[in-house]
């Protein structure tokens, strides 16, 4: 008798020793948050930048207006997107604020072909310099969207196995989070006019 | 279970030892197993090159005089800075773009110390012409993206395109490390790391150790299966690089940990259980704990060039010539 109920013992506290995966969801979310963390940062960072590209282009361009206009517009719409707490589980509000930074993508990318009319413009520092300022944000945005789904995929996966899916629903209540989705039309190159 | 047990009973200690033989065996092919699945885990992107070095030029761009002097040159920066900066050449992207490229080497590669993440990597495509200087998070704040794209728009492309090579990486070396020196110092303690590693072993050591005494003296068998398997596993989730050997003397280990703790306990009286009885086969036992022991140093990592853990968040600046 004391043998079986020493050999329940054991078999309940190997049990405990794997885990009910309760410290590894909590984990995986903060790792969520984190990764989140940088690719809002990355966005701001690009947000931050497009003021002053529109003015050196301004100076050097001024027949595109209607290209400037548009990725204004994109920076005031992006920015107008209140970033609620829920919004890694909210799939409406992911995709808004995903197509609206795919906006302000596609209007950046178009100005930076109109660019290539002006070579007095492209030979000037301080545009170079910020060329080099947004190819650079441009990477950290790329970088940072793949650690996030990255981490959605782990987290969204370690909420879905047993025995964490039990865990989860008892106890924590964690809810799936959204990762990025390739962009609608990402794959063509905006049209080259002269 | 007292049933089977008290059943085996009269097989006497003849039948003992052949069982313990035999869950030895098992115990050896689990802890094969086992080590086959730890050391097949890490599958990085097979494109990346090897890390060499300072200098990895798989190109063929840079002299032996510019290698040695470049060497030189990275190696007393990271002596005195602790910032690591590599150089990688390589013949072809083969269709991929230098950003994902370098990012994906910029992970694997790991350059610059971890903590401080200051790294940097310049990385040099000959047949498609370009460049990319990949820079650690720590270092961003000095080596800018805006740095970083004028020191290849201004130092590195004019020598390029004049062919250049040789100048065009000593010039670009020396503007990096101009760029990022004083912003690390190097401390030479690695001290907190190691020792965190450690505690993290211990808790599992202590655990794992009452895992094993539980299922050592409900049966042998499953003890010494446990030990061998659960102690390589144990030392690779506390983080330690292990080699193939480390693995299997510590499986060995394990093993004869698994048969030799409950025996040490039930000796005490502790479970009164009359089924331990014959000593008899503790002979394996003994011999696989004085194997371990006396291997037991193991070798931990290799010697050579490794980055040190250093972090990138896709920092840096592109460039062709």
């Amino acid at each position: 008798m004391r043998r079986s109920l020493l050999c329940l013992i054991s078999f309940v506290v190997l049990f405990s020793f794997y885990g009910c995966g309760y410290n590894k969801m909590q984990a995986n979310e903060e790792a969520v948050k984190a990764a989140w963390g940088d690719v809002e940062a990355a966005y701001q960072r690009r947000n931050d930048l497009v003021p002053n590209l529109v003015e050196v282009v301004k100076a050097y361009a001024k027949h595109e207006r209607e290209t400037l206009t548009a990725v204004t517009e994109a920076r005031a719409k992006v920015g107008s997107i209140q970033m609620s707490k829920g919004i890694l589980e909210d799939p409406k509000a992911f995709t808004q604020f995903q197509e609206a930074q795919g906006a302000m993508s596609s209007a950046l990318s178009r100005l930076m072909v109109v660019v290539e009319k002006y070579p007095d413009l492209k030979a000037n520092q301080n545009f170079q310099d910020l060329q080099h300022q947004l190819e650079g944000t441009e990477n950290r945005i790329n970088v940072a969207r793949i650690r996030y789904n990255r981490a959605v995929e782990t987290f969204n996966t370690s909420l879905r196995i047993f025995p964490n899916n039990i865990t989860n629903s008892m106890l924590l209540h964690l809810k799936l989070k959204e990762p990025f989705k390739a962009e609608a039309g990402a794959e063509k190159a905006p049209k080259v006019q002269f | 279970m007292r049933l089977v047990k008290s059943g085996e009973l009269p097989a006497g200690a003849s039948g003992c030892a052949m069982r313990d033989a035999r869950g030895a065996f098992i115990a050896c092919i689990l802890c094969l197993v086992s080590c086959f699945v730890v050391l097949s885990s890490p599958a990085y992107a097979l494109d990346v090159p090897e890390l060499h070095g300072y200098v990895n030029d798989y190109a063929g761009m840079i002299s032996a005089e510019a290698r040695g002097e470049l060497e030189r040159e990275l190696a007393a920066f990271e002596k005195s800075d602790s910032t690591q900066i590599v150089i990688l050449t390589v013949p072809s992207l083969g269709g991929e773009e230098i950003e994902d490229f370098g990012i994906k080497v910029a992970e694997s590669w790991k350059i610059g110390q971890k903590g401080k993440d200051n790294g940097a990597i310049f990385i040099v495509a000959r047949q498609e012409r370009k460049m990319r200087i990949e820079v650690g998070q720590g270092l961003e704040g000095r080596l800018t993206d805006l740095m970083a794209g004028r020191i290849i728009d201004l130092v590195v492309k004019p020598r390029f395109k004049r062919g250049d090579y040789d100048g065009g990486f000593i010039a670009g070396i020396s503007s990096l490390i101009d760029a990022t020196r004083g912003e690390f110092k190097a401390d030479g303690n690695h001290a907190p790391q190691i020792h965190e590693k450690y505690s993290r072993a211990l808790t599992f050591l202590i655990f794992g150790g009452i895992a094993l005494l539980v299922l050592g003296s409900m049966s042998r068998l499953m003890g010494a299966v446990s030990g061998a398997v659960g102690l390589p596993m144990l030392a690779h989730l506390a983080g330690f690089p292990l080699g193939l050997i480390a693995l299997i003397v510590l499986a060995l280990v394990g093993c004869g940990a698994g048969i030799l703790l409950p025996l040490l306990f039930s000796a005490g009286g502790r479970y009164g259980g009359g089924g331990f009885g014959p000593g008899g086969g503790f002979g394996p036992g003994g011999g696989f704990w004085g194997m371990g022991g006396g291997s037991g140093g193991g070798d931990f990592g290799g010697g050579g060039f490794s980055g040190g853990g250093g972090d990138f968040g896709g920092g840096g600046a592109s460039g062709d010539w």
